[in-house]
């Protein structure tokens, strides 16, 4: 894709200005109980070689039998990225020697992928978004474990995650910034957590993105380019493509060429390095693996897959807008974690009228609970305040209970003590005083006590909210604001 | 076709096979012969013929996604050269 | 009392149940000729102890009147099976002293499902890949057959040597074997055995160390094609551990033992009429029509035009599915391990050393075939050879054929030593019969037909329709009915 030059995402060079061309593949760990090719457990963890079968230790004579629910879970991935589903694929071999790879080969996809070309649409922060063509998604085998620092003159081997599915996702080389590239990858982890078919753990290796890097003069074919592999978190995505970018541009500019080569990302420097072991051009001789069959599946295995999808990031933001009148900011916020959509459509589900009152219940989300849990570092999971809680509030308000300003002390008192508010408000005294007598009363004693006041305002009858925060002073808060303007009105003849 | 002595070489290093440069000669010699020999499936006429994928035809079964292997870490290392604590151990490998 | 090493399988089995002597008797006794047979170097492990004990249980499951199809009767087993806890090397040095912790599908149905007694592990070529039996890391076996008046030792063919000829000495009473290229049927022609290919996918390839997936096939070697038939039916069947074994019940081939062959309609390709063949090869294969006709079959030219690439083909499929198979011998999980003072070096070394030439050879052709550039000119283009080759079959039965009748071998069983170091390519010839039946997937039997003017047993070849083993032996049986049993004068 050659989208349009956005001047914001050119990078100021000596010699002039050079724009990055990102693609990205994310290898994603299939959501399963058991490995792709065996019955071995996909468990984080474990003790070293566990979780592993005669069939991941590649002992002689043993054969892979591919686990169905890794190929269904591809197909929903391919539906939830809105790509052409492949009812025919094929297993190829990738052959090369490493001791985390037991086979001597990785079990892997390669001319006939199990699902092809598709799009994400990616939000950015600004409020515009841009697509992202993916070329094609496949599953292959995850390689074991290589650890190097346990025995001064030996690398120790652990095949726990050996034979585990991955999803290799690979985008098109349509990104042009690491802003981009950044909310690319956070809008795929959204999209698999939403379907279930990855849990999108980062800190696990459960995600993990292969970042290719190039950068060229705008409007010029693409530059040669670097892979950098391995890149465990949004964060350090977003540093290396910058480094990676700035150091390819020093090449650049001082005349010589860039080598295609492999790079690893070091954190601790925020720099990327050439891989040691590079030292030889890889040829990977894939062949079709004669252990399995070609993968062959009916439309109808796929569209028993496609009834089935929830509904994903993009089409509940969409319901979000068109039923609740939220603003599109505010849907994209709610929508942009699985769990954050989920427990503000759990409050709503305990809304007493969630059509009236579901905007009021998205800004108590996203200020009241979300600002909160932010402040103190909690996540979704550990709120102190359920939705079933939050929903209670936000019926007290919308009937006219309590008013919003109640409704914070009331949010207060849930968060530290608990309990049902409810039965807060009425123990506490909380409830709004729908009494017009009294309130006439307050509002006539306010009125008397200052006649100095009542001569201000009739001259100038913004100062009628002076009135009311006296009265609501005087209330404890328990009067309803617009009850008391329109009784001041009356009463000082306004 | 026929293969040089780099190519020999280049070769036995994919295939993570040791090779003396006196044995290059001979193997260069041996694997000439083959190629030499299968040259003749160039002459047939493969033209919209599809490649055999799987001489018997069949749908490819698949497994329930249930955990019924694996937990036998003792077994899985019994037969191996060097171990520590179940882990296979290998001279340092550099990445 | 007779000698129980020289019965056939059905003819242990049925004294087994009339009680004429028990399973303990029978493998003591093929122990014993086991001992003095040594010289054959067909067994490369020996398990008395194991072989008396399962042969004691299974006589005690006669006493109680119970007991699978193969109760008590003693069998060899090619080395490439895994057999748990026992040694398995595929007769390569890399494996060392590998001990599986896990049984193969085909022998956990010999042995733990229809009670055969296992007598030890046989000789074959290393990782199967030879002709000769004479890339063994144990060393070459050898033919329990002479030239007349000539004390040459001969090699039994391979790769499955140590099964044909512990079969043709009576060392056992019938072995596993596999056939990835002809590796069932040329050692049988070659010691005057039966060797069956099936189908693919007929039998599991669980637990068989592999050399070509695409190809390689477990079978039987036996005396008789009824003894054949008795363990085909123990060794075929469904596994799902396997994803290309066939989900198809297991007929009770025995059955087709003695089945009339009339009107059946043979194929005799005249792609096979080489130039320069032995004419005792050509009498041999006339002889065999002969036969069939006599018993009613009807004898039709036909035409296979791809048989001439079956070899070429087969030297590209097969070496470049080895050397991907042989790449987990790394020295890393088990087998030997060589010293290195890096991964790569220690990965080298370990595969220099522990792989013979042969191996080695095939390795890099394969890895070569495979490489960036050539992918399309050698391996494609062999797969779409292959399509063409057993499309040549599909024509062939499509047009009534029933089976192909053809010899097994170019020639009979040459001097050991007689073909090493030459041309690679002169012992490849030897499958120039058999790799067709692999490249095609269909099964195919080797019997024993005659004999050369020097008195080596020559063998004749029937390859049948997918799934029809039972064809193949109701006609295999009707040339050994002609024929006549081939047995070697003991000289050992």
């Amino acid at each position: 894709m050659n989208a349009p030059v956005k001047p914001s995402n050119l990078i100021k060079g000596a010699t002039g200005d050079w724009e990055m061309v990102i693609g990205i593949e994310v290898h994603a760990q299939v959501t399963s109980n058991a490995k792709l090719f065996s019955g071995a457990s996909t468990a984080f963890g474990g003790n070293p070689n566990s979780h592993v079968s005669f069939v991941d230790a590649a002992m002689p004579g043993m054969l892979p039998v591919i686990n169905g629910e890794c190929v269904r879970q591809a197909v929903r991935t391919g539906l939830g990225l809105n790509a052409r589903i492949n009812l025919r694929s094929v297993f190829d071999r990738k052959n090369y020697f490493y001791p985390d790879l037991p086979q001597g080969y990785q079990i892997s996809q390669y001319q006939s992928p199990i699902v092809g070309e598709g799009e994400v649409v990616v939000d950015l922060a600004d409020g515009t978004s841009f697509t992202v063509g993916i070329e094609r998604l496949h599953l292959e085998q995850d390689a074991g474990k290589s650890l190097h620092d346990q025995h001064a003159d030996m690398s120790a081997i652990d095949l726990n995650r050996s034979g585990v599915a991955l999803m290799e996702i690979v985008s098109k080389p349509d990104l042009r910034s690491s802003e981009q590239a950044k909310a690319y990858v956070t809008k795929l982890r959204t999209i698999l957590r939403y379907l279930g078919t990855c849990d999108g753990d980062m800190e696990k290796g459960n995600l993990r993105a292969d970042v290719n890097v190039s950068v060229r003069r705008p409007g010029e074919p693409f530059g040669t380019r670097c892979e950098i592999k391995n890149v465990n978190s949004i964060r350090f995505i977003g540093q290396a493509i910058e480094h990676e970018a700035r150091r390819q541009i020093g090449i650049l500019e001082d005349g010589d060429s860039i080598d295609q080569e492999t790079r690893l990302f070091d954190p601790d420097k925020g720099e990327t390095r050439a891989m040691r072991s590079k030292e030889e051009a890889h040829d990977y001789r894939y062949f079709p693996d004669p252990d399995l069959l070609p993968l062959e599946f009916s439309q109808s295995f796929v569209e028993a897959l496609r009834a089935d999808l929830p509904e994903l990031p993009d089409q509940k933001k969409a319901r979000f807008i068109a039923d609740l009148g939220l603003t599109p900011y505010d849907a994209a916020v709610l929508v942009s974690e699985h769990e954050c959509a989920n427990f503000y459509e759990s409050v709503l589900g305990g809304l007493a009228d969630a059509r009236r009152d579901g905007k009021v219940a998205a800004n108590w989300v996203i200020n009241e609970l979300f600002g909160r849990l932010n402040k103190e570092g909690l996540s979704i999971a550990a709120s102190p305040v359920s939705a079933s809680q939050l929903a209670a509030i936000i019926d007290l308000i919308g009937e006219g209970t309590i008013s919003g300003k109640i409704a914070k002390d009331l949010f207060e008192i849930v968060w530290t003590e608990g309990g049902d508010p409810r039965v807060l408000v009425d123990e506490r005294g909380m409830k709004q005083v729908t009494d017009m007598g009294a309130i006439e009363k307050l509002v006539a004693d306010i009125v008397d006590a200052n006649p100095d006041k009542v001569a201000q305002v009739r001259a100038k009858p913004q100062m009628i909210g002076w009135f009311v925060g006296q009265v609501m002073k005087a209330s404890g808060g328990k009067v309803n604001p617009q009850a008391v303007n329109d009784l001041l009105k009356t009463k000082l003849g306004l | 076709m026929s293969v040089d002595a780099a190519t020999v070489r280049r070769i036995a290093h994919l295939a993570r096979i040791a090779v003396d440069d006196a044995e290059v000669p001979h193997l260069q010699g041996e694997l000439n012969a083959i190629l030499a020999f299968v040259e003749q499936l160039q002459e047939v006429n493969v033209d919209g013929v599809e490649p055999m994928t799987s001489v018997t035809p069949m749908a490819m079964k698949m497994r329930p996604d249930a955990v019924n292997d694996g937990e036998i870490a003792d077994k899985i290392v019994a037969n191996a050269p060097v171990t520590h604590d179940h882990f296979f151990l290998v001279p340092k490998v550099v990445e | 009392m007779t000698n129980l090493t020289s019965l056939t399988l059905a003819e242990a089995r049925d004294g087994l149940a009339r009680k004429s002597f028990t399973s303990l008797e029978l493998a003591d006794a093929h122990l014993a000729a086991m001992e003095r047979a040594r010289v054959l170097n067909a067994y490369v492990l020996e398990t008395p102890e194991r072989a008396r004990e399962m042969a004691r249980q299974a006589d005690e499951r006669i006493a109680k009147g119970e007991g699978g199809p193969l109760n008590g009767l003693p069998l060899g087993v090619k080395d490439l099976f895994a057999t748990e806890g026992t040694r398995t090397t595929a007769c390569s040095r890399i494996l060392d002293d590998f001990k599986p912790p896990y049984e193969s599908t085909v022998t956990s149905q010999l042995f733990t499902r229809d009670g055969a007694v296992m007598l030890g592990k046989l000789n074959n070529d290393e990782f199967a890949m030879g002709s000769s039996n004479e890339t063994s890391c144990f060393g070459p076996v050898v033919n329990p057959w002479r030239r007349q008046g000539s004390d040459v030792k001969l090699v039994p063919g391979g790769s499955s040597g140590g099964s044909a000829s512990a079969v043709a000495a009576g060392l056992c009473l019938g072995a596993t074997a596999t056939d990835t290229g002809g590796s069932i049927r040329q050692p049988a022609a070659f010691t005057g055995t039966v060797g069956l290919k099936p189908t693919y996918g007929r039998c599991s390839r669980w637990g068989i160390v592999a050399f070509a997936s695409s190809l390689d096939q477990a079978g039987p070697i036996t005396r008789t094609v009824r003894d054949a038939a008795i363990l085909m039916r123990s060794m075929a069947g469904h596994d799902p551990r396997d994803t290309t074994s066939v989900d198809r019940a297991v007929p009770d081939y025995e059955a087709a033992v003695g089945k009339s062959v009339k009107g059946m309609k043979i194929g005799l390709p005249r792609e096979y009429r080489l130039e320069g063949m032995p004419a005792e090869i050509e009498k041999l294969w006339s002889q065999g029509a002969e036969w069939l006709k006599a018993a009613g079959a009807e004898l039709v030219e036909v035409s296979l035009p791809h048989t001439k690439y079956a070899l070429p083909a087969y030297y590209i499929v097969a070496p470049a599915e080895a050397s991907s198979n042989l790449a987990r011998y790394d020295g890393v999980r088990y087998g030997a391990r060589a010293g290195g003072s890096n991964i790569v070096e220690m990965y080298e070394n370990t595969r220099a050393k522990g792989f013979g030439a042969e191996v080695r050879r095939r390795i890099m052709i394969g890895t070569y075939v495979l490489s960036a550039g050539y992918y399309d000119a050698y391996y494609l283009r062999a797969q779409k050879v292959r399509t063409l080759i057993k499309k040549d079959f599909e024509d062939c039965y499509d047009a009534g054929v029933d089976a192909i009748l053809t010899p097994a071998t170019p020639s009979a069983a040459f001097g050991i030593g007689q073909k090493v170091g030459g041309n690679p390519i002169e012992m490849y010839l030897n499958d120039i019969f058999t790799v067709t039946a692999n490249m095609a997937g269909l099964p195919g039997i080797a019997v024993p037909a005659g004999k050369d003017s020097q008195g080596l047993p020559l063998g004749l070849q029937l390859i049948g329709r997918p799934f029809d083993e039972e064809t193949l032996i109701s006609l295999g049986e009707v040339i050994e009915l002609a024929a006549g049993r081939f047995t070697p004068e003991v000289w050992w």
